[in-house]
């Protein structure tokens, strides 16, 4: 075979490999959509995170704004510290009130802004105040189970 | 009577004697062989400045390693995705969760199965053939001509062929999980109608580039060092005989086939567990 015929199929070779991994890279991975881009890290602490987890998903309206990067115990006061990196180009009100969310009855764990009404706005390091813990199913079964059993009984006098 | 027994303890000492030294022997033949086995490592390390400055040297075992293994490794990736779409459907949508089915798909095919089936299949088509060619070369002493002629054979033979190896692996895994995941799509979204939208879209929030696909990218370079390394080290220390070189060929294939899962484990234990 001669070394022109040669090159050509490795040149081909090569350039079908490396388009194999820009088709990992942008259509299966979320490289196209990751933001690479600059983040400020703000922190947030709740007195339940339930199944949240490193690398979830930080939504504001829907839209994802940002992406959970450490979780931690705080011992002394006994609450978990989540740190967010959100997007440096969306800025939040300090009144912002977090929350952790379920997509779906089984779905993956998100924390989703409540953007309030303050005019100064959050800066890298800062604390949001008001958070809401994740809901626990299980409490929230035996919530309901026990008020319609005080009902029942109520009625039943 | 007494001599008798004194008789007797000296066989049963002789024969655990024997069986002792015949375990040393084997322990110490090991070892030196890995010795042996990575001082050629160096010295391919060494030589491999003339491989990549005649890069066409080069050039012809990627095509003789990477383009003759494409058939093989776009087939069979098509069909692993394919067999991936079908199985997984079957149990996703017992949860009711067939949108996952690229997720699935996707996260096996890029952080295992691609870089794994990819450089087992390697080896089995291009190790081995890397290992027969340079095991001929010696027994028809081609390579102890070449020394002769002042020609290192390591660098004019080894080198290349080691790089060949290494430079197509990643690229062939690369090809086995695309071909993969568009084996996963036929199946899961033309054949049996799971929503395109979610497929892809689910796919990609859950399929990490850092994470996932340079992990995968690192573990088939790592496997295409693994083969190259094995294949062209079993070739040159071959008996320059046909037995010998049939006998290296089946221990290029055995002895890659388990470094590379046994390095697949040690891999994933450092590349996919915690948070």
């Amino acid at each position: 075979m001669s070394r022109t015929t040669l090159d050509l199929w490795v040149g081909f070779f090569v350039a079908v490999g490396l388009g194999a991994l820009l088709f990992l890279a942008l259509k299966v991975g979320n490289m196209a959509s990751s933001n690479s881009g600059d983040t400020y890290a703000i922190h947030a602490k709740f007195d339940n995170i339930g199944g949240l987890k490193v690398r979830g998903a930080v939504k504001s309206a829907g839209v994802v704004v940002g992406r959970v990067t450490e979780i931690r115990f705080d011992p002394e006061a006994y609450l978990a510290v989540v740190t967010i990196n959100v997007d440096a180009r969306y800025k939040f009100p300090r009144d912002t009130f977090a929350t952790i969310n379920t997509s779906g009855l089984l779905g993956e764990q998100y924390i989703g802004f409540e953007v309030g009404g303050d005019t100064a706005m959050l800066k890298a390091g800062d604390t949001i105040k008001k958070t809401q813990s994740a809901v626990v199913l299980e409490k929230l079964i035996s919530q309901f189970m026990f008020n319609k059993a005080a009902e029942d009984g109520g009625n039943n006098k | 009577m007494a001599k008798n027994c004194w008789k007797a303890r000296c066989a049963v000492a002789n024969g655990i004697a024997r069986v002792l030294r015949g375990l040393g022997q084997r322990v110490t033949s090991r070892i030196w062989r890995l010795g042996y086995a990575s001082r050629f490592f160096l010295a391919i390390l060494l030589h491999s400045g003339t491989a990549l400055r005649r890069l066409h040297l080069t050039i012809r075992e990627i095509y003789f390693t990477g383009v003759l293994s494409l058939i093989i490794i776009l087939v069979s990736g098509l069909f692993v995705g394919m067999v991936l779409g079908l199985q997984g459907y079957d149990t996703l949508q017992r949860y009711g969760s067939t949108e996952a089915l690229g997720v699935l798909v996707s996260l096996s095919l890029v952080r295992e199965l691609g870089p794994v089936v990819a450089a087992l299949l390697f080896a089995s088509r291009a190790g081995s053939a890397i290992t027969a060619e340079i095991g001929m070369m010696k027994a028809t002493e081609q390579l102890s001509a070449m020394e002769m002629m002042a020609v290192d054979p390591i660098a004019r033979v080894v080198a290349p062929r080691f790089w060949g190896g290494v430079i197509s692996m990643p690229l062939l895994a690369a090809l086995f999980s695309a071909m993969g995941i568009f084996g996963g799509y036929l199946v899961g979204v033309q054949l049996i109608g799971v929503d395109e939208g979610s497929f892809w879209s689910q796919m990609q929030a859950s399929v990490d580039f850092r994470e996932d696909i340079l992990n995968g990218v690192i573990k088939s370079f790592v496997f295409g060092i693994i083969v190259s390394w094995v294949a062209v080290f079993e070739g040159y220390d071959a008996e320059p005989t046909a037995e010998g070189v049939s006998g290296a060929t089946t221990r290029t294939v055995v002895t890659s086939s388990l470094a590379i899962l046994a390095a697949d484990f040690i891999l994933t234990a450092f590349m996919f567990t915690g948070t």
